[in-house]
């Protein structure tokens, strides 16, 4: 894989390397940040001094379904140790799905000095660098943040109406059988959360994990990115776009490669994605 | 009472008396270190295994085996293809040790909220649903023995 800056990124500063990482485990400057799925994966060993930041215990609203507020931030903010200038540095798991998740909920309260570590856990892992079972501990800060800005990363269920009427183009970016619907059908199955399968009326499918290489979950270079959503589905950068899978997480990645790795502008996450739409009543469905 | 296995129901009433996030993973974490007990040897199956032995749902490449033994019963086998999978290492190992070799209609009718009582409110909709497609795998190839 080359080197960040060449690989034709609109903003390479949104990837630091896990060279780069392994030389600033001990800047004050720069908290490390794991986000998974497993929640079993931070206490089976983590990147030395890294933190855990939790979607479903620290990002998200216990009670309604939504984010955390300015309040919680605040609070998350001060047990990690940070401080609005420090730059947060996040790696997951799995081509680090969960990881541009956080990275996006930190971009609605404003937190800009941050990076996602190219490769994430597995690269990490399998370069052989060490993982510690060590918990860090940190002084805790005062951060003042603002207040969640969900109107230029975040999309809602009325707003997704209003750009399918008007054409705008979105991105499903779950599997082809959960976008046909198919999965809903098969017998014995889990379903996925919705009591309607298929996808929002326009929506192109690109399956989230194309823009990562499957051998160690660094992002593609741009050019191979740009065949991927400009020559396959016929984005431009200049378009307001929809990003969506079932609950948010997968599109945050693609929300992510769009924004930093190909510089589009106008790119919002539809959070509510299937698991609202599939539910709502009377919507417009795609098979 | 539970109506599950007993071994099972053991593992069950474990995990219940567990409340602090963190020693509930210690544990399961140990458990997911089992693993290799129950992966499936390979003159069973080797990889890249059959598709009908997917587990679909789940994120990190499950697979379930179910073994007719002398006695009537199964043995369940397992592989996760993904390193990083180890809720469902965990889930593996506790059905392939709890499971195997027990009556058809207990295993049948283990359920998948046994997920919830072992992982806790922590594991997320897409997680709980992919280690809940394994428990249904080991369940369906029960009730298909029986039947």
């Amino acid at each position: 894989m080359t080197d960040l800056s060449n690989r034709g990124y609109a903003r390479p500063d949104a990837l630091v390397s896990t060279d780069w990482v392994a030389q600033h485990l001990n800047d004050p400057n720069v908290r490390v940040i794991e986000s998974n799925e497993d929640p079993l994966l931070y206490p089976s060993g983590h990147i030395p001094g890294a933190v855990q930041v939790d979607w479903t215990a620290d990002l998200n609203d216990p009670v309604r379904r939504d984010y955390l507020d300015r309040e919680g931030f605040e609070r998350l903010a001060s047990r990690i140790g940070i401080t609005p200038e420090t730059t947060v540095v996040f790696y997951g798991d799995k081509n680090n799905w969960w990881a541009t998740y956080a990275f996006w909920v930190f971009q609605l309260f404003g937190h800009t000095s941050a990076a996602v570590m190219d490769g994430g856990r597995t690269k990490w892992e399998k370069e052989g660098r060490e993982l510690t079972r060590e918990l860090p501990s940190y002084a805790a800060t005062t951060y003042s943040a603002s207040e969640r800005d969900d109107s230029r990363i975040r999309a809602f269920r009325d707003q997704v109406f209003q750009h399918v009427r008007e054409g705008k183009p979105l991105v499903d970016v779950r599997s082809p059988g959960e976008y046909s619907g198919e999965l809903l059908h098969m017998p014995n199955y889990p379903q996925e959360g919705a009591l309607r399968g298929g996808h929002i009326p326009g929506a192109k499918n690109v399956p989230w994990a194309r823009a990562a290489n499957p051998d160690d979950g660094t992002f593609k270079p741009a050019e191979e990115l740009k065949a991927i959503y400009e020559s396959e589905i016929g984005l431009k950068p200049d378009q307001d776009v929809i990003a969506y899978c079932r609950i948010g997480e997968r599109s945050s990645h693609t929300w992510f490669v769009l924004t930093y790795l190909l510089g589009y502008p106008n790119v919002r996450n539809y959070d509510g994605s299937w698991t609202e739409w599939g539910n709502s009543v009377g919507v417009p469905i795609e098979k | 009472m539970t109506g599950y296995p007993e071994k099972l129901a053991d593992i069950v009433d474990d995990f219940s008396h567990i409340t602090d996030r963190n020693e509930r993973a210690e544990y399961l974490i140990e458990i997911a270190d089992r693993f290799d007990e129950v992966r499936v040897p390979p003159e069973i199956s080797s990889r890249p295994h059959a598709e009908e032995n997917h587990v679909l749902m789940c994120e990190s490449d499950a697979y379930v085996w179910a073994v007719d033994q002398p006695d009537g019963t199964q043995r369940y086998y397992f592989d996760v293809l993904n390193p990083q999978g180890l809720s469902a290492m965990a889930i593996s190992v506790i059905l392939g040790e709890t499971l195997s070799g027990q009556p058809l209609e207990q295993v049948a009718q283990t359920s998948g909220d046994i997920v919830l009582k072992i992982f806790g409110r922590e594991v997320s909709m897409g997680k709980g649903q992919g280690l809940m497609g394994i428990v249904s795998m080991v369940q369906q190839a029960a009730k298909n023995k029986q039947s």
